[in-house]
């Protein structure tokens, strides 16, 4: 992350301030990135597990959207790992 | 402006492009599965139609925000 304090002479509470707000905002940013995931494995597992949505999300629907989410990541580390092997052995 | 501010803007930022985004895709989502024909108006059950699959996109979205967070725990335990 970028130094924000170069440059500025703090005094020692202000960089103690400014460092704690760089943590919080660390914090805030990490929940941001969990959010967005969230949005997309909803996308992603919406058109696999719901085929008319009814009254109340039945378990069978509530069962598939777990699945979905475990399999999508399941999936994105299988292909990680296969890629980066690929990589290592300079195979195409 | 003290932190306390500052921490609370960046609250509410975070919090309306999360609301923007939940919309934007439930539009999507919803407009899809109630709206097959486009007609000359939102018939009562296109507009019952999209109600229930905007409770139901919420419902999926809870649902997959937890098995997510699950998973992440886990993973975090096996390391």
């Amino acid at each position: 992350m970028a130094d924000f304090n170069s440059g500025f002479d703090l005094s020692a509470s202000e960089k103690a301030e400014a460092a704690e707000l760089q943590k919080m905002i660390a914090v805030e940013q990490q929940k941001a990135q969990f959010q967005a995931q969230v949005h997309n494995f909803t996308d992603v597992c919406w058109d696999k597990c719901v085929e008319k949505p009814g009254s109340k999300l039945d378990s069978r629907t509530e069962t598939c959207l777990i699945s979905c989410v475990e399999r999508f990541i399941d999936t994105t580390l299988t292909i990680t790992n296969r890629f980066t092997q690929m990589v290592q052995k300079g195979a195409h | 402006m003290d932190t306390g501010t500052i921490m609370e803007q960046v609250k509410v930022q975070i919090a309306v492009a999360n609301a923007q985004e939940l919309l934007q895709r439930m539009t999507d989502k919803c407009f899809k599965k109630c709206i097959g024909k486009p007609g000359s108006t939102l018939d009562n059950s296109e507009q019952k139609c999209i109600a229930m699959c905007m409770d139901r996109y919420m419902d999926a979205w809870n649902t997959v925000s937890r098995a997510y967070n699950s998973r992440l725990q886990r993973e975090r335990a096996r390391i």
